[in-house]
């Protein structure tokens, strides 16, 4: 996946949660929408993408996606 | 299922029927009659079964008075009063049979009869005209005022409309059409012109049908008792034998249709009296534009070919299906088992959609099935879920008839969804108030007897600042219902969003540089929300498809709970939906992180319900969006995939990378009616088959599930659920169903809010809207009555983040797109109809300031640029637009309206922002370069179809 892509929607996302007064509650968030309607190969890219440094994430999301759990390896 | 009508003849009462606590009883030639107070004495005889003769009346319109045939008479009344403007009274006594009135009646037949063609045996409406009828009724049987006096018979015949024609030389004046204009459909386009003898009936100042004010919408052809206003299909093949009640596959209003038929074919499509979401109105799809089922673009034999570049080559059934499912299952041992998924289409039924899905979740094992619903109400589902519980609309159409305020937000009622606007118009004319919040001076801004109190003229892409200025007047200057909000709503959350709301930064005072709407008429417009009586919300794909979409659901939802405009009705959140079906596709589990009924592909006690049903293991994790398939197709990890009845190379934003990643691709199947833009990147063609080919259900944008049904054979021999369940079953999921109603079993098995759901049910009831269960086993027509689906209101903080996309000197203008009342989505259906009279090209809107600083004039081509590509299109001069915002529509593929939209979506469902894009326009002399590749592109692969190598015998 086009990291830049979703670097973007994780940012997005983190905007909306953004104005979420209590912090621990807004990266809660926005994990939670991630792991909800994210499918796996794009959770594992954004999760690889921090561990490279995460150029480009916002605090919030970075926050959010150092809270990801990684999804289990997929069978063919 | 097919339930054969065998009359053509609808019941006429005459006249409305009247809603009323108290009864009346009279008698009606000697016999006790007991109707509503209010009735007229011509319903109240129909209501019994005792027919008066009548010609102006007809129980769609309100009595006139004009024609004098219904006359009766009452004891103790003098002269001969017309019943269909005498109400009932009690105690009164009327005859309806003398030989006075048998006279004067005859007298009446005798004079229009004089002036009128004595053509029965060859007119058009020969068995079906209500003069006729009536000159048999009263007995007529001379005319003694003979034939050559002056006279309308050479009067000149209107042909101009393409599905009906005016002969104003059999037209009686009883002003049914101009009353039907005016009542039913609320355009005002007829008058009787003239006085006396020269009365006739005039659209708009003397023009032709076709160029008058006329919407086409059909009422007054309905309305006509005689030949004047006719079908032309009814004027070449004459009356049908016999008539199936099916749901339009048009617009998310779902309007019950009479397909009035000959054998397997189609002569006219008729409004149903009886149609729950319609009651009897249609507009000019639904009513006249179904010409493309049997087009000649119609591909009715499965096509395959290895690569774009081949020409296409005919097989059969088999051999297509074989190829498709071999394909899928060595993408998958290559690729992996998530590598392939599927669309599932809104314009099929809820049984199609439900065993799409089911084919991706059980036979692919992954849940990559999306839907395209998520390029336009995908916000509204999670944003009413996440608020009140629930992902549809709260009220019926019919509830507009008790909404005091009526606000309507990114919608254009009347072009998107005609037959509820002709009753939103109606309740405006009776005196609610309108509140338009759109960038554009939609028709309901300004229009026949309705003029919006507010229009709130908005920037694009301002929603939410405006949504949360309106909130933060309401709970600053103390106008919120307090006590429905202690009651009904989380407390904390709303504490939380009370703080949010009433800070100053969300002042009207403060938005107003961003929004563009004065404080002053922001204020007035939230006042009169929260004041005015019940207030009801309706929005469209202004309020979804911005990158804050879901966001904007929210805001709308957060002020309904505000002010307690919900759970009764004349109230509610209604998202007045695209597509036929998206309700119901969306219901249907079409998301790739929901099963049907909503519930996350992450909730154990859901799956196990499937999977042991269903006989496999469900996957946890949820699979691709559509724009995350086109972003994993270009990246090599999604490989194949089946779009049934979706054209994604059309509908959705950044054309040239849809088109890009549907190159990538080694499977692409399509199944769908035509060759449309995504099957000319396609492997393998399965010819679809149209509404009239198959039987199934619809859900409408009220939740309401209405039948459809079969009236003639599958073009291509199969129905589309057929054709899905012979790919699963090559893909090695066997599905054992011989009728899409064992598949609603199913559903109704499955999913609680489908529970009481069941064919034999919508044969008896005509239809359903859900949830329906044990509690509600009719259904349920209003939503959140007493408490909300997810027990508290949850109010939720909608902070206004700017779009990404902004103007620049480069980019200093802001293009929106919307829909035109003739065309329908990508246009595959009503581009292959009459309809493109009405619109041929999709133009380009430009304020006429915007159009002289660039120098160009009325019908110039005008170069339309953004960061995502360039397209050319005729400019259309017009104030409807503000200075800085250009428009269009995107109904024809060459205008590449979505090679300028850019990849920017909602944030929560990724829902396109095709409502805001940063353009520059400029006059140019050649169409752009997409567009050549484009018709270069188009014409190689219509040849490739042209030389299809026919099927081996």
């Amino acid at each position: 996946m086009e990291i830049e892509r979703l670097v973007k929607m994780a940012n997005d996302i983190a905007n909306f949660f953004e104005a979420e007064p209590d912090h621990a509650e807004g990266v809660k968030s926005v994990a939670a929408h991630i792991t909800r309607f994210w499918d796996p190969r794009m959770r594992s890219a954004i999760i690889a993408h921090l561990a490279a440094g995460g150029e480009g994430l916002s605090a919030l999301a970075r926050a959010a996606v150092a809270a990801l759990v990684p999804p289990a390896r997929r069978a063919a | 299922m097919t339930q054969i009508i065998p009359t053509i003849r609808w019941k006429d009462l005459g006249t409305p029927a009247r809603v009323s606590e108290r009864e009346v009883t009279l008698e009606i030639d000697g016999m006790s009659v007991t109707v509503a107070e209010g009735s007229s004495v011509l319903r109240a005889a129909a209501e019994a079964g005792i027919s008066i003769p009548k010609l102006c009346a007809t129980d769609s319109l309100e009595a006139f008075g004009s024609c004098r045939l219904c006359v009766v008479e009452i004891e103790g009344r003098k002269g001969y009063p017309a019943s269909c403007t005498t109400p009932v009274l009690e105690g009164m006594v009327v005859n309806t049979q003398s030989n006075k009135l048998a006279d004067l009646r005859r007298g009446v037949m005798e004079l229009y009869i004089s002036d009128h063609p004595l053509d029965c045996l060859t007119c058009s409406a020969n068995g079906n005209c209500e003069l006729q009828d009536m000159a048999g009724v009263v007995g007529l049987r001379e005319v003694r005022y003979g034939y050559d006096g002056e006279n309308h018979l050479k009067a000149e015949k209107d042909t101009s409309n393409p599905y009906f024609t005016f002969d104003p030389a059999k037209c009686i004046v009883c002003s049914r059409c101009v009353r039907a204009c005016e009542e039913t459909q609320g355009t005002f386009a007829l008058t009787i012109d003239g006085r006396g003898f020269a009365s006739m009936v005039s659209a708009s100042q003397n023009e032709s049908f076709m160029d008058s004010e006329c919407v086409s919408c059909g009422a007054c052809v309905q309305a006509c008792p005689t030949a004047t206003l006719m079908e032309k299909s009814v004027i070449e093949k004459g009356q049908a034998e016999h008539a199936v009640v099916t749901t339009c596959a048009y617009c998310g209003v779902g309007c019950s249709f009479r397909a009035e038929m000959k054998g397997n074919e189609v002569v006219r499509m008729v409004p149903n009296k009886d149609g729950h979401a319609n009651h009897g109105h249609s507009c000019v799809k639904g009513r006249f534009a179904f010409g493309y089922a049997t087009h000649k673009d119609r591909i009715t034999k499965p096509m395959i070919r290895h690569s774009i570049r081949d020409a296409w080559q005919e097989v059969s059934w088999e051999q297509a299906i074989g190829h498709a499912a071999s394909e899928f299952k060595r993408i998958q041992a290559q690729h992996g088992r998530d590598s392939v998924g599927g669309i599932t289409s809104s314009r099929c039924t809820n049984e199609e959609t439900y065993l799409v899905q089911k084919l991706v979740r059980a036979a692919f094992g992954n849940n990559n099935v999306d839907t395209c619903a998520r390029v336009c109400h995908s916000p509204t589902g999670y944003g009413l879920k996440a608020t009140l519980g629930e992902s549809s609309g709260t009220q019926t159409f019919d509830s507009v008839m008790k909404a005091d305020v009526i606000v309507v937000i990114g919608a254009n009622p009347t072009d998107g969804h005609p037959v509820f606007a002709s009753s939103m118009k109606r309740r405006l004319r009776q005196g609610a108030k309108l509140i338009v919040v759109d960038p554009r001076s939609i028709d309901l801004v300004r229009s026949a007897h309705v003029q919006a109190d507010h229009h709130l003229k908005l920037r694009p892409g301002t929603n939410v600042a405006v949504v949360n200025a309106m909130a933060h007047t309401i709970v600053t200057e103390g106008l919120a219902n307090d006590a429905f909000v202690a009651e009904r709503c989380d407390i904390k959350a709303f504490a939380k969003w009370k703080a949010f709301i009433a800070e100053a930064r969300n002042s009207p005072e403060t938005l107003e540089a961003i929004t563009g709407v004065p404080a002053a008429e922001m204020r007035a417009a939230a006042r009169l929300y929260a004041t005015g009586g019940n207030a009801a919300i309706y929005y469209g794909l202004g309020v979804t498809e911005h990158s804050q979409g879901s966001t904007m659901v929210i805001g709308i939802a957060n002020l309904a709970m505000l002010t307690g405009n919900i759970g009764r009705e004349g109230v509610g959140v209604n998202p007045l939906r695209g597509q036929n079906n998206v309700q119901g596709a969306c219901d249907m589990g079409s998301f790739p992180h929901e099963l049907p009924g909503y519930r996350h592909v992450s909730d154990a006690a859901t799956r196990e319900l499937f999977g042991k049903t269903w006989g496999v293991t469900i996957d946890s994790e949820p699979g691709l969006r559509i724009p995350n398939m086109l972003d994993a197709a270009l990246d090599g990890s999604f490989r194949g995939i089946y779009i049934q009845g979706e054209d994604i190379a059309q509908s959705d934003p950044d054309t040239q990378h849809v088109t890009a990643a549907l190159e990538a691709m080694e499977c692409v199947v399509v199944q769908d009616l035509f060759l449309n833009e995504t099957a000319k990147f396609a492997h393998v063609f399965l010819p679809g088959s149209s509404f009239l080919e198959k039987s199934g259900t619809f859900t409408n944008a009220e939740r309401r599930i209405s039948p459809v049904r079969k009236v003639m054979p599958a073009l291509g021999g199969k129905e589309d659920w057929e054709v899905t369940v012979m790919l699963s079953e090559a893909l090695g999921y066997p599905m054992a169903y011989k009728h899409p109603s064992e598949i609603m079993d199913e559903i109704a098995r499955l999913t609680p809010t489908f529970k009481g759901v069941s064919f034999d049910k919508l044969d008896r009831l005509g239809s359903i809207q859900w949830p329906c269960n044990d509690e509600a086993p009719e259904g349920t027509s209003t939503m959140h009555v007493g408490e909300f689906v997810r027990g508290k209101g949850l109010f939720v903080i909608t902070e206004y983040v700017p779009t990404a996309e902004r103007t620049s000197r480069k980019y200093p203008l802001i293009l929106t797109t919307g829909r035109i009342l003739s065309q329908y989505n990508v246009g595959a259906q009503t581009r292959r109809t009459e309809n493109s009279l009405w619109h041929s090209e999709d133009r380009v809107e430009i304020h006429p300031s915007d159009a002289e600083l660039r120098g160009i004039k009325d019908g110039d081509w005008a170069g339309i640029r953004s960061r995502a590509g360039e397209t050319v299109l005729r400019a259309l001069i017009t104030e409807r637009v503000q200075p800085g915002v250009v428009y269009t529509t995107f109904h024809f593929p060459e205008s590449g309206a979505n090679v300028i939209t850019t990849d920017n979506s909602d944030w929560a469902t990724n829902c396109p922002e095709f409502k805001v894009t940063a353009v520059q326009v400029e006059p140019v002399t050649q169409p752009s370069e997409w567009q050549k590749r484009f018709h270069d592109f188009s014409n190689q692969q219509l040849g490739l179809l042209e030389h299809r190598e026919p099927a081996k015998a």
